[in-house]
C-alpha cells in the first residue's frame, strides 16, 4: 500500500490530463496509465467503505473491538444476521414490499394514462396539467411535510402503510409522466390514428398499443420509481410510529438506535436491507442504469 | 411558454383531424389528482400553517406574522442558512469534477473500466439511512476503519469535531451521488460522435487536447443539467445528514431542511416550521429558475415535455 500511494499522489492533482477520449476503438491508443490509477483510487473510495461494513457485520462481538477492522478474521459468523433477521426483519421487509409495490403500480398506471393524453390530447387541461407536473420537478419534498402531516392524520392514516403509499405516488407522478410523455411521443401517429378509426377506444389504445410499445420505457421508469420509494426515509420518520408498520430505512435506523453497542449487528442490516436492491442491481444492471438516468441524458 | 406548442402553425384541417383522433384529455386527471392533492396542496398547506400556532397534537390557533418575525431574527436559523448555501457549494465543487472524469473514464470501451463502472454505482443500491450508519461506523475514531495499519490517519474525532463534520457531511454526500451523476456523463460522453475524436487525432491534438476541446465542450448541457439537480438536490439533503450526525455537534450540521424538521417535529412549533418550509421552497425554486434562465437549462425541459 505505502508504494503505490506515492506515485499515485502525481496523477492525482492533475486529474483532467489523464482521461482519454472515449472512443478509443477506431485510434488505437497508448494504455492510459494514469487514468487507470486514478480509476483504481476511487475504486477504493467506494469499496473499502464497503468491504468494511461486511467483513464487520461477519464478525462475532469479541473480533469487533480487537485487532485490524479490514484483516479478514477466521472467526467468521453469520450470528449478527441470524439476530437481524430474528427482529423483525421480514415484517419491515414485506411493508417495503407492500408501499414499494403498491406506490410503483399506481404511479405508472396513472401516469400512462396521464402522459397518454398529454401527448395525443388536445386542450386547455392537458397542456395546464403539463405545465403543473414540469412544476413538481422543483419541489422539495420535505417542505410539503408539515401539511402532509396534518392531512394525514386529519383522515386517520397516521401510521398505516397507505400514508406512506399515497403521498409517494403524489411524489412521483411527475417525473413518470414526464418520461412517459417523452417516450410515448416517439410512438409514430399512424399506429394511433389507424386503431381510432378501427372503433379503438382510449383503453383499447392504452392496452393494445401503449403499453407493448412502451414496455422497455415502463420498466425502466418502475425502476426508478421503485428505488426511491423503497429507500425513502422522510415518509416513514413522519407518518408513521409503530415497529409492525416499520419499512426498512426506518427499521435500519430504530435498530441502530437500540443497539447501539453492537455494531456488526447493525452493519448486518445494513448489507440485509441493501441485497433486494443488489439482486435487482445483478438482474437488470441495464434497466436500472437507463431507469436512473432516463429523462435526464440526451 | 411558447416550447409547450411547438407546432402552434398546424393547417387548421390538421387540428380537425387531432380533435377527431385525439385521446380523450380527461385521462390526465387520476395523475394530476394525486399530485395536486399531495404534493400542490400541502404547499399551500405550507403558506397556511406558517401563519399559525401548532404543536402538532393540539387545535390550530391564527399566529399572525409572528413566526415570521421570530424565525428572521432567530440566529440558528441564519446559521441554518449559511451552511445550506456552504454545502451547496462545496458539495458542488467536490462532486463535480470527479463525476465528470469518472464519466469519462467509465465511458471508455476498455474492458476494465466496464468492470470499474459496474462497481461505481453500487452506492445507489443503499438507501440513505443505510449509507448514515455504515459511515458512522466507519469513522468511529476508536472501532472504525482508522484502526487498520496503514489507515491510522483516518482515526479521527470526525462527526464530533464542528470544523470537521461539515466536510464530512459532503465526502458522505459526494460518495452517495457521484455514481449517479457519473452515470449522467458517461451516457453523455457515449453519444460524442467519434468522428470528432478522428479528426482531433488527425489535427495531432493528444489526449489532453482531445478531453479540453473535444470532450468538455460537448458535455455543456450535461454540465447544466448535473449542477441544476446537484444544486437543488442540495437542500434534500436530509436523510443522510439527520441520520449520521442528526445536526450536530451543536447546530454545526443543522441545514436548513434538518432545521426545518426539528423545529417541528422535535420542538413541536409547526407554525415556525412552516416558515421555514416556505424559505426552502422559495429557495429551490430560486435556484431552479435561475439555473434554468442563466443556462439555457430549459433545454433539457423542452426535450423532456414531450409535445
Amino acid at each position: 500500500m505505502a508504494t503505490t500511494t506515492t506515485p499515485a499522489a502525481g496523477p492525482r492533482t492533475r486529474p483532467a490530463a489523464p482521461l482519454g477520449p472515449a472512443r478509443p476503438r477506431t485510434v488505437r491508443s497508448r494504455p492510459n496509465v494514469p487514468a487507470a490509477v486514478a480509476g483504481l483510487v476511487w475504486l477504493a473510495v467506494i469499496i473499502l467503505p464497503i468491504y468494511y461494513v461486511v467483513i464487520t457485520s461477519l464478525r462475532g462481538q469479541a473480533g469487533f473491538f480487537s485487532g485490524n477492522p479490514l484483516a479478514p478474521t477466521r472467526n467468521l459468523t453469520l450470528d449478527n444476521y441470524a439476530k437481524v433477521l430474528d427482529s423483525g426483519f421480514w415484517t419491515y421487509f414485506l411493508n417495503s414490499v407492500v408501499v414499494t409495490a403498491a406506490s410503483v403500480a399506481v404511479t405508472v398506471a396513472l401516469s400512462l394514462m396521464a402522459a397518454y393524453a398529454v401527448v395525443r390530447g388536445r386542450g386547455r387541461l392537458v397542456r395546464s396539467a403539463f405545465s403543473v407536473f414540469l412544476l413538481g420537478l422543483a419541489i422539495p419534498v420535505h417542505a410539503t411535510i408539515i401539511p402532509l402531516y396534518y392531512m394525514i392524520t386529519r383522515v386517520h392514516l397516521y401510521d398505516s402503510l397507505l400514508a406512506l403509499i399515497l403521498p409517494s405516488i403524489g411524489f412521483a407522478v411527475p417525473v413518470t409522466v414526464l418520461i412517459l410523455a417523452n417516450f410515448i411521443r416517439d410512438i409514430p401517429r399512424e399506429l394511433f390514428e389507424s386503431m381510432r378509426l378501427d372503433g379503438g377506444s382510449d383503453g383499447r389504445i392504452l392496452w393494445h398499443l401503449v403499453v407493448p410499445l412502451a414496455r422497455p420505457a415502463l420498466v425502466t421508469v418502475g425502476i426508478y420509481d421503485a428505488l426511491h420509494v423503497w429507500n425513502g426515509f422522510l415518509f416513514p420518520l413522519i407518518l408513521t410510529q409503530s415497529p409492525d408498520k416499520r419499512v426498512l430505512p426506518m427499521a435500519l435506523w430504530t435498530f441502530q438506535g437500540e443497539y447501539t453497542v453492537d455494531v456488526p449487528a447493525v452493519l448486518a442490516a445494513v448489507v440485509l436491507s441493501t441485497l433486494p436492491m443488489l439482486a435487482a442491481y445483478l438482474v437488470g444492471r441495464r434497466y436500472l442504469i437507463r431507469g436512473l438516468t432516463a429523462g435526464f441524458s440526451r | 411558454m411558447s416550447v409547450l406548442h411547438p407546432r402552434t402553425p398546424a393547417t387548421r384541417s390538421s387540428i380537425t383531424q387531432e380533435q377527431r383522433h385525439g385521446a380523450n384529455g380527461l385521462l390526465v386527471l387520476p395523475a394530476l389528482l394525486m399530485f395536486v392533492v399531495f404534493a400542490l396542496v400541502p404547499l399551500a398547506g405550507a403558506v397556511v400553517l406558517s401563519f399559525t400556532q401548532w404543536d402538532g397534537l393540539g387545535d390550530i390557533g391564527w399566529a399572525g406574522r409572528r413566526n415570521w418575525s421570530d424565525v428572521v431574527k432567530d440566529p440558528v436559523t441564519g446559521n441554518a442558512l449559511v451552511l445550506t448555501f456552504k454545502i451547496i457549494v462545496v458539495s458542488w465543487l467536490v462532486q463535480t469534477p470527479i463525476s465528470l472524469l469518472l464519466g469519462v473514464f467509465t465511458a471508455g470501451t476498455q474492458r476494465y473500466r466496464a468492470a470499474l463502472a459496474a462497481l461505481y454505482f453500487v452506492p445507489l443500491l443503499l438507501s440513505s439511512a443505510a449509507v448514515a450508519i455504515a459511515f458512522k461506523a466507519i469513522l468511529d475514531p476508536h472501532f472504525g476503519i482508522g484502526g487498520a495499519p496503514g489507515l491510522h490517519f483516518l482515526a479521527q474525532n470526525w462527526l464530533g469535531d464542528p470544523d470537521l463534520v461539515l466536510y464530512v457531511v459532503v465526502f458522505v454526500i459526494a460518495w452517495q451521488f457521484v455514481p449517479f451523476h457519473t452515470l449522467l456523463y458517461q451516457a453523455a460522453v457515449r453519444q460524442i460522435p467519434a468522428s470528432l475524436y478522428e479528426a482531433a487525432t488527425i489535427d495531432g491534438a493528444g489526449r489532453l487536447k482531445q478531453f479540453r476541446y473535444v470532450t468538455l465542450p460537448q458535455l455543456r448541457g450535461t454540465l447544466i443539467t448535473s449542477s441544476t439537480l446537484m444544486v437543488t438536490g442540495s437542500l434534500t439533503y436530509f436523510d443522510v445528514v439527520f441520520v449520521l450526525t442528526g445536526g450536530g455537534p451543536g447546530n454545526s450540521t443543522r441545514l436548513l431542511p434538518l432545521d426545518m424538521y426539528l423545529t417541528g417535529f422535535a420542538a413541536n412549533d409547526m407554525g415556525r416550521a412552516s416558515v421555514l418550509a416556505v424559505i426552502l421552497v422559495v429557495i429551490g425554486l430560486g435556484l431552479a429558475f435561475a439555473l434554468t434562465r442563466f443556462t439555457g437549462f430549459s433545454r433539457m425541459r423542452s426535450e423532456q415535455e414531450g409535445l
